[in-house]
């Protein structure tokens, strides 16, 4: 079973590299741009039938390691 | 006084601590992460680098190291712990430290000579200092920039675990003294029980006139006291 997690800053922690981006992309003349935030994405694959104990390992890697909680926040997807 | 120095993979100012910890009559030994075991010592010491090539996140992969379990046992039964620069980041990583440290405001690395101020020095690291004293500390590092949530900081204002605050060379504690963002200029951190300190400066790097200054050498002496 494979997984996505996207793991951002969360919206009261300040985010410099997607301001930068952000401007960046305003002065290339992208001008309905409203905000961007930049993040981490990862594909995990987990050898587990049960979808249900798949997705409580993943959140346990994320919870234990991929997020570092104080800062970020994270969702889990099912890709296959 | 015995002290242990940790090595990661990717740490490179294990050395400099040696040798500064080895100057100050230290009886020092370094312990490779995949150790298990800890030597018997009164202070551990974390040092700066780049663990694990700041893989995931600053002092992340680190955290989880095989070594670290017994740093974590030593520093709750009252062994002083000190973390400096990615020393510090792994601190937070583990949660022997609140807190964590997000890349610097102006996304660069920033390699100089600051002045910090001794916020507390009531303290096993800082009692050599004077209170207010003002030293000029190297900092590097890209991510040094420290932040919390609101309860941390209340905690840490007032059960007075601020070891160090960015300034200028009069003390001021204002954003132009500020290098890399840090919530309220905070440059290092105690825990509750105050034997732990993570700090960005490395005073290691300032045990020298020759290549430096001696500003750091108390918080060795202070050890030692």
């Amino acid at each position: 079973m494979k997984f996505s997690v996207t793991v951002t800053l969360k919206k009261d922690v300040l985010d410099p590299q997607g301001k930068v981006v952000e401007n960046t992309l305003v002065n290339m003349g992208m001008n309905n741009l409203k905000s961007i935030r930049q993040g981490k994405h990862f594909e995990i694959e987990v050898d587990e039938n049960d979808q249900k104990n798949a997705e409580k390992k993943v959140d346990e890697m994320c919870k234990k390691l991929l997020v570092n909680l104080i800062i970020e926040d994270y969702k889990i997807n099912k890709i296959s | 006084m015995k002290s242990s120095v940790i090595v990661f993979p990717g740490s490179n100012c294990d050395r400099d601590i040696a040798v500064a910890l080895e100057k100050m009559q230290f009886k020092n030994q370094m312990v490779w992460h995949k150790d298990t075991k800890l030597p018997k010592s009164d202070l551990i010491v974390i040092p700066g680098g780049f663990s694990y090539g700041d893989y995931l996140r600053s002092g992340a992969i680190a955290g989880k190291s095989l070594i670290i379990d017994e740093v974590i046992k030593a520093a709750n039964s009252g062994c002083l712990v000190l973390g400096i620069c990615n020393g510090f980041q792994i601190l937070t990583e583990t949660g022997l430290l609140k807190g964590t440290l997000l890349r610097n405001k102006n996304l660069k690395f920033i390699n100089k000579d600051v002045q910090i101020k001794t916020l507390n020095n009531e303290t096993k690291f800082t009692n050599k200092y004077k209170k207010d004293q003002i030293l000029k500390i190297n900092i590097a590092h890209n991510e040094g920039n420290f932040f919390t949530d609101t309860k941390h900081l209340d905690e840490l204002k007032k059960e007075n675990l601020i070891a160090f605050k960015y300034c200028d060379e009069n003390g001021n504690e204002n954003q132009e003294a500020n290098p890399n963002g840090s919530l309220e200029n905070i440059a290092g951190i105690l825990n509750a029980k105050k034997n732990i300190l993570g700090m960005m400066p490395h005073p290691e790097r300032m045990v020298d006139d020759i290549i430096s200054n001696e500003d750091g050498i108390n918080l060795f002496s202070s050890l030692l006291n």
